[in-house]
């Protein structure tokens, strides 16, 4: 694997089109009112090449806002239930941020965790992800401060990045080799291209701000930086990392389903336990548990950041809490 | 004044213990500041950038504990305050609004009758691109309305950024947040994004300031300020009084009077 070819512009479209013939459904940032979003598409045409990062970000692919995992029927007496069946199409996700790329493996560590989320597997084996490396950053983004970069291939199956007339395509998995094969006609031989992005200073020290936290908890700060937080959800929800989930049921007398739909630990609601009770009662301390979750849990138990750095949180809040200065700020504390 | 100055001012007298303003932020955006020593008072910014409406921390226990709170306003954030004024969120005395005019020259309004004058002569104005889109909405039969919020409100995903920056949405325990019963669906699909987005119209309407912070919050883009504008304006059109304008306003669909225009109430 890790073959590196040559991908002409005038490939594209045909690329587009046998992905089709082949069954693909393709998401792809596109422009809506000036803002690029994800959606379906069947032609490279489409695609917002040029535009920024997607406000949301791609775990819906994998995670939908809103899924049903069973349903309930009720009827004399008995009640029956019904398995939901995970049938996802055969997606692939085109153009996806080498950030936003790896973000899946942060999910990955909770849904397969200890019970294996039939769910999100099933998404996941349906997945393709071609990575769009980024030749420009912008005042949010971080990924070289938690172990990722904009020419990163972790997560893609195969990575484009811009060259003069094309694409530098890195086949890095099977499925990315089972997708250049749909079209072996499509690609050229490397040559002698090399590889350009943006580049990109690290922002802060992880590995020491990972070692700061443990002495962090009670300080004041947590409380001091969240002072004008407002206790939305918008950062977690267009988190591609961010993977906290409630189970609803919804129904009536004659049955109904059980759903799964996004937390997030910004609300009041996050953690509160039956007798009311709540251990993160302040925003202080959920914004708190937010940078710890990401900063401090995720390297202690899964041995990797639970964070990707792309900036999608700090460009959605409302209120600019942006969350690599406030990260600096607290490995300095 | 000088608003630094000004605001140096008053923390070094100990006129107030906060001043809350904007500052610099990620690139050219403002965010929200919260001054409490005197030489911090030069970090404060006034200009175009500071759209958001600061009413809302007001009510917020963590900055009711720093004392008083001078507060840098705009003609949306004063709205704001006569508003949680007459809903009695907020004491005359607990804050100090220091109103801001385009050159970021403030002047203190120690009292509610004071920001009354002061609104008095300030016209308030629809956005131009919020005005054609109401009147387009308007315009519309109810199918095509239907479709387009429809079409809006598909893309939302109840992460609830425009009820908490809505200065308006100070309930401690809001019907969305709950579970026994449950009143709206918490999953955000088509019943229960629309279910929430009518019940926050409906509650803001005879109380909506029309700041339009909701919009702006909505990190997806859906237009949700029309809502709450259109339920103002419908308020004000049948009613005759609208949200912000004093701090003695009785809310225009909970208040009985026996000379109402419609018999079956009285």
């Amino acid at each position: 694997m890790a073959e590196t070819r040559f991908l002409p512009q005038a490939s594209l479209e045909p690329l587009f089109a046998a992905l089709v013939r082949d069954g693909r459904r393709i998401l792809a940032p596109t422009d809506r009112d000036g803002r690029a979003e994800l959606n379906v598409v069947t032609s490279s045409g489409e695609v917002a090449w040029d535009g920024g990062p997607t406000i949301l970000s791609a775990k819906s692919a994998a995670f939908p806002k809103v899924e049903r995992l069973l349903s309930f029927t009720r009827e004399g007496g008995q009640v029956a239930l019904q398995d939901a069946e995970p049938a996802p199409a055969p997606t692939v996700l085109f153009a996806l941020r080498p950030c936003e790329a790896g973000g899946f493996g942060a999910l990955d560590a909770v849904f397969n965790w200890d019970t294996r989320d039939r769910f999100f597997n099933a998404r996941m084996a349906a997945l393709t992800v071609v990575g769009l490396s980024c030749v420009q950053a912008d005042e949010a983004c971080f990924c070289t401060s938690v172990g990722g970069g904009p020419g990163s291939t972790r997560g893609s199956d195969l990575l484009l990045t811009p060259e003069d007339g094309g694409f530098l395509a890195e086949i890095v998995t099977a499925k990315g080799e089972a997708l250049a094969a749909l079209a072996p006609e499509l690609w050229q031989p490397a040559g002698g291209r090399e590889k350009r992005v943006a580049d990109l200073p690290a922002k802060f020290d992880q590995p020491a701000l990972t070692a700061r936290l443990k002495d962090l908890f009670e300080n004041g700060l947590w409380a001091e930086q969240a002072l004008r937080c407002l206790g939305c959800g918008a950062c977690a929800f267009v988190c591609p990392t961010c993977v906290c989930f409630d189970l609803v049921e919804e129904g009536d007398a004659r049955g109904g389903r059980r759903l799964r739909t996004w937390d997030s630990c910004a609300g009041p609601g996050f953690t509160r336990h039956a007798s009311g009770h709540n251990p993160r009662e302040t925003q202080g301390q959920r914004w708190r548990q937010r940078i710890y979750h990401k900063f401090a849990t995720y390297p202690e138990r899964f041995g990797m950041v639970g964070c990707v750095g792309c900036g999608k949180c700090t460009r959605a809040c409302p209120v600019d809490m942006n969350l690599a200065e406030h990260l600096a700020a607290a490995a300095q504390a | 004044m000088d608003l630094k100055e000004l605001s140096r001012e008053l923390l070094a007298k100990g006129d107030v213990q906060a001043v809350l303003g904007f500052r610099r932020g990620t690139g050219g955006r403002r965010r929200p500041a919260f001054i409490r020593r005197p030489e911090e008072a030069a970090n404060l910014v006034f200009d175009a950038g500071c759209a958001q409406n600061l009413a809302g921390y007001l009510t917020r226990r963590e900055v009711r504990r720093m004392g008083r709170v001078a507060v840098a306003a705009g003609p949306d954030t004063l709205r704001a305050i006569l508003q949680l004024l007459a809903e009695r969120q907020l004491k005359e005395e607990e804050i100090l609004p220091l109103a801001l005019d385009a050159q970021g020259q403030a002047e203190a309004l120690p009292t509610a009758q004071a920001v009354e004058a002061h609104l008095a002569l300030q016209a308030k104005a629809m956005p131009t691109a919020d005005r054609e889109l109401l009147d387009r909405l308007g315009a519309m039969d109810r199918a095509g309305r239907w479709a387009f919020w429809q079409d809006q409100f598909s893309r939302c995903m109840k992460c609830y950024a425009c009820r908490n920056s809505c200065p308006m949405c100070y309930c401690g325990h809001c019907t969305m947040d709950c579970n026994r019963p449950q009143w709206v669906p918490e999953a955000s699909h088509a019943l229960g994004n629309l279910e929430y987005h009518l019940v926050r119209a409906m509650h803001l309407a005879g109380r909506c300031v029309t700041c339009g912070d909701c919009g702006r919050a909505c990190p997806v883009g859906i237009p949700v300020h029309l809502l709450t504008f259109h339920g103002e304006e419908e308020v004000r059109r049948q009613f005759g009084q609208g949200a912000g304008t004093s701090a003695r306003l009785d809310y225009a669909l909970g208040t009985f009077r026996p000379d109402d225009k419609e018999t079956f109430i009285r």
